[in-house]
């Protein structure tokens, strides 16, 4: 690839961004829909610098709920990822369960949640678990569990025991599939938050968001919208950035 | 007293019936021998028994004057796939073994750069000096069952198990590694039990040659192979070891057709 190319692509995602928000305004002016319907794009950044402080405020209270489910998550699936990964018999005992679980919309679990929990921040946290530690389950496990037999017997014949083959070769070797799935997870808690927080909380950027909206300030729900998706693509470029220097091997074809 | 003893070994894994059956065989120690027969017909069976990963359902197998009872620790194994660890380099795969082996494994700290001498060493001799830092993703597919070669090596091991290791390699890098794995086993002598489809392999290589019927497997046929060492690539154009191959071919045929 030249130089040129690299930089087209590298620009092209900002070009888009730019494009759509030039679409959204020219569409919200064409067509002159009131802005308590659906704001324009300058009446959205309006609102972003007008309530800086507040939208500030409560990013920041999602941001710290959503990592600290995230956190949980992570150690969670990893933990479980690797039990029922190095066992197939649990394999087969659980991932019927954990699919039926999956299937659950975490929403219905927020009411549960605010009779055991109360509202604010313990109910968003753990929405966020919830909804984000099954793809690490599956990613790990299935990592675990797809190791080539005739590598399990060369170790086997070494007196290797099931540990060892676990910790030196199933774990490195699933870590791809750990990274990938962190991606997924990161964004799925930050649904789980704001799930959460437009139905039990008040505070974060779904409390702000139900807040604005039941006054009609649609131009501040946008700007908390953008703020979110802004807040989880910027911890998905973190989670790609780290899976790319964790698991380098895994990715030789692109270089 | 053979080193390896299989009186009447049959095995089947289920109710369909014995993967190999009623096998009894000798094999000395530094003994190199090949079995060849038709796909499917149990070869990688007797590996599995001969190193102790699986048992026999029926009859005794005994290396080294023990019965078998579980993994044996003195054997070495390497597969058609490589099987690399792609994020270990060339050295730390091969030290592999050594991180797991006793008595290796409670020394593997203390000991460690007399180990990855060692590795070194048998890289030297595989052809592989200067690509120790190299991962294993950077490496053909010759150098890769190289590398699975001195793998299966760093232990030590008195029997080393090979289980169709240069099938899926180009003819010339597999006559290329046929010398390797010759001259490994000119200099350290170790047992062999190579499994092989390739009649040429079985007979550039071993000392003895098996022959395995179909499924269930059995053994119908040993052949000494009394060509001189040490072998010459060169040898495998010459008149006997044509017509031997061919015999071979024959027998393999005839199988087949039954």
């Amino acid at each position: 690839m030249t130089n040129k190319e690299k930089w087209r692509e590298r620009l092209a995602p900002w070009v888009a961004v730019v494009v759509l928000v030039l679409i959204w305004e020219a569409a919200v002016r064409l067509f002159d829909v009131p802005s308590f319907i659906f704001p324009s794009a300058s009446a959205t950044a309006q609102a972003l610098v007008t309530f800086a402080g507040p939208i500030g405020m409560h990013s920041w209270q999602t941001l710290w709920t959503t990592m600290a489910g995230f956190a949980l998550g992570v150690v969670v699936g990893l933990g479980l990822g690797f039990i029922i990964g190095s066992s197939r018999f649990l394999y087969h005992a659980c991932y019927p369960l954990l699919v039926g679980f999956n299937a659950i919309p975490k929403v219905a679990f927020v009411p549960i949640l605010v009779v055991w929990f109360g509202i604010g921040s313990v109910p968003a946290i753990l929405t966020a678990f919830l909804i984000c530690f099954f793809p690490i389950v599956v990613n790990v496990a299935t990592g675990l569990a797809t190791l080539e037999p005739e590598l399990e017997d060369v170790l086997r014949v070494l007196g290797a025991r099931r540990m060892d083959v676990l910790l030196k070769v199933g774990l490195p070797r699933s870590l791809p599939y750990f990274f990938a799935s962190l991606k997924v997870a990161i964004t799925l808690a930050f649904v789980g938050t704001v799930v959460s927080e437009t139905v039990a909380s008040n505070q974060g950027i779904g409390y702000l968001m139900m807040s604005a909206g039941s006054q009609m300030r649609m131009s501040l729900v946008f700007a908390g919208l953008i703020v979110i998706s802004a807040m989880a693509m910027v911890m998905y470029e973190l989670f790609a950035l780290l899976e790319k220097r964790m698991t380098a091997w895994a990715h030789r074809g692109q270089r | 007293m053979a080193f390896v003893d299989f009186d009447r070994v049959s095995l089947a894994y289920d109710d369909s019936g014995n993967a190999i059956e009623d096998i009894t065989l000798k094999i000395e120690e530094g003994e190199f021998v090949a079995f060849v027969g038709p796909s499917g017909c149990g070869k990688s069976t007797f590996m599995k028994l001969c190193t102790g990963l699986h048992g026999p359902t029926g009859g005794q197998v005994r290396v080294d004057d023990e019965p078998v009872g579980g993994p044996l620790k003195i054997s070495g194994m390497a597969f058609q796939n490589a099987n690399l660890l792609p994020w270990r380099t060339t050295l730390d795969n091969v030290l592999l073994p050594l991180e797991i082996v006793k008595p290796y494994r409670h020394e593997f700290r203390r000991r460690r750069e007399e180990f990855v001498g060692w590795a070194r060493d048998l890289l030297r001799t595989v052809g592989l000096e200067g690509y120790e830092d190299q991962y294993p993703w950077q490496l053909s597919g010759g150098m890769q069952q190289r590398a699975s070669i001195c793998r299966a090596l760093i232990h030590r091991p008195r029997l080393l198990m090979l289980d169709e290791p240069f099938a899926a390699l180009d003819a010339f890098t597999r006559e290329e590694l046929w010398c390797v794995l010759r001259d490994l086993w000119e200099a350290q002598r170790f047992t062999v039990v190579l499994v092989t489809h390739d009649l040429r392999e079985a007979a550039f290589l071993a000392d003895t040659v098996y022959v395995m019927s179909r499924r269930p497997g059995r053994i119908i046929e040993r052949r000494q192979i009394d060509l001189p060492r040490p072998r010459e690539l060169a040898t495998t154009y010459e008149a006997p070891f044509i017509e031997l191959v061919q015999a071979l071919r024959a027998q393999i045929g005839e199988i087949r057709s039954a």
